[in-house]
């Protein structure tokens, strides 16, 4: 695989909320503002880069990795821990109203099943510098998914785009066209599950589209 | 919350801030165990003892050890480590004394440390300032919470998958809109109160 394949992979074709379906709390909580989606966004990227570059440090070399395998769970989560008390803290810091608004759910990363998943299946057998590869990708992946879940839920719940503090999109003029209210619904859980729902069934169709046409190829060349 | 009366915690954590379907605290579970009534039943009973266990802990040490010492950043990582620990800890002892409930609850167990729900329990209690009497209806209540939801929807969840699903929203995309039905009738009891 190249770099770039590894990097790009984790955009599209196994996407970690999409595709494998990992992390869905922060997917469904936080993505009532774009603004917010961002923000987790940048948070996972941070943890999850560093816990992939750590975790492949600790299991690289094979006289350590003998040490960290057996006990490597504890091992994994005190080092995720750690990285998301730093993130934690920062976020206090600098992004007081950032945090505010994502509140339970910076602390939760330590349990979002992305991080221990890629840890676990990626960079426990593979190089730094191609864990931190993955890791970064599969991260962005993670924040393009929620950025179109809020995306959705926020031009259709509250009828405007917030894109960072005071730059806010106002789309409610689509609304006075078409006569109508946004539709609060999506801004309550009860549209998180639905748009969450869509997404993955329009994902699902373009699977099974996909998968018939390398059939269809791989039936007509068997026919030749 | 805090404050209010046991009742009033115990209600709206159970009912209107449901921590399934209002929370997403343990959506992972609900949504990859919740395929199957006996498998949803064993998980909800798992994740309640831990869940009232684990509170109880964690309250414990941040109020005692942690708060005493100035160390609340740290509260992440010693929960989880409290949570890791305990489950690992039950695992021993139900393998010790009861290997056919071991065997029942086979590799949800493990699974459980990585709960959002656990932490997230712990957690709240922490942020909410409850007192002991308090934290303790609370998780609770949101243990209970969690173990109904799931086993109403396991049984929807049975229903559904005999029926004639379109084919692209088989399995996890029905299994969300099915949640996000839970979740209106689960909010509209916010207005009991």
């Amino acid at each position: 695989m190249t770099v770039k394949d590894n990097f790009f992979k984790g955009f599209i074709k196994e996407n970690p909320l999409l595709v494998s379906v990992l992390g869905l709390c922060p997917a469904l909580a936080v993505t009532t503002k774009i603004e917010n989606a961002i923000g987790m966004g940048f948070a996972v990227l941070f943890v999850l880069v560093l816990s992939n570059l750590l975790v492949s440090l600790v299991t690289f070399r094979p006289k350590l990795r003998e040490l960290v395998m057996p006990v490597r769970i504890p091992v994994y989560i005190v080092l995720i821990a750690s990285l998301v008390v730093i993130v934690e803290m920062l976020m206090k810091a600098f992004l007081p109203e950032l945090f505010q608004s994502l509140g339970l759910f910076i602390p939760l990363i330590v349990v979002n099943c992305i991080i221990f998943g890629r840890a676990e299946a990626y960079a426990g057998d593979h190089k730094p510098g191609e864990s931190v590869i993955d890791g970064a990708g599969m991260a962005i992946g993670f924040t393009l998914a929620i950025i179109l879940i809020s995306l959705i839920r926020e031009v259709l719940g509250a009828g405007q785009i917030t894109i960072w503090k005071s730059a806010v999109l106002d789309l409610s003029f689509l609304f006075d066209f078409l006569g109508i209210e946004p539709i609060a619904m999506f801004m309550k859980p009860e549209g998180a599950f639905i748009t969450l729902g869509f997404i993955l069934a329009a994902v699902a169709a373009i699977q099974n589209r996909v998968n018939a046409k390398k059939n269809a190829k791989k039936a007509e060349g068997g026919a030749k | 919350m805090s404050g209010q009366s046991l009742l009033v915690i115990a209600f709206t954590a159970f009912f209107i801030q449901n921590v399934l379907l209002t929370q997403f605290l343990g959506v992972c579970s609900f949504i990859g165990v919740g395929k199957k009534r006996s498998s949803s039943l064993g998980m909800g009973l798992a994740v309640l003892v831990v869940i009232v266990l684990a509170s109880v802990v964690t309250f414990a040490i941040y109020n005692y050890v942690m708060y005493p010492l100035h160390l609340e950043f740290m509260r992440t990582i010693v929960f989880i480590l409290v949570i890791a620990s305990l489950v690992q800890m039950i695992e021993t002892i139900i393998k010790k004394f009861s290997p056919a409930l071991y065997k029942a609850l086979g590799i949800y167990l493990p699974l459980i440390t990585t709960n959002c729900a656990v932490l997230g329990v712990a957690l709240t209690n922490i942020n909410e300032g409850f007192t002991f009497g308090e934290m303790l209806v609370y998780s609770t209540a949101t243990a209970l919470g969690y173990l109904f939801v799931m086993y109403i929807y396991a049984i929807i969840r049975e229903r559904v998958s005999l029926s004639p699903v379109p084919k692209a929203f088989r399995d996890i995309p029905i299994a969300m809109i099915i949640a996000a039905i839970l979740a209106m009738i689960f909010s509209r009891f916010g207005g009991l109160i």
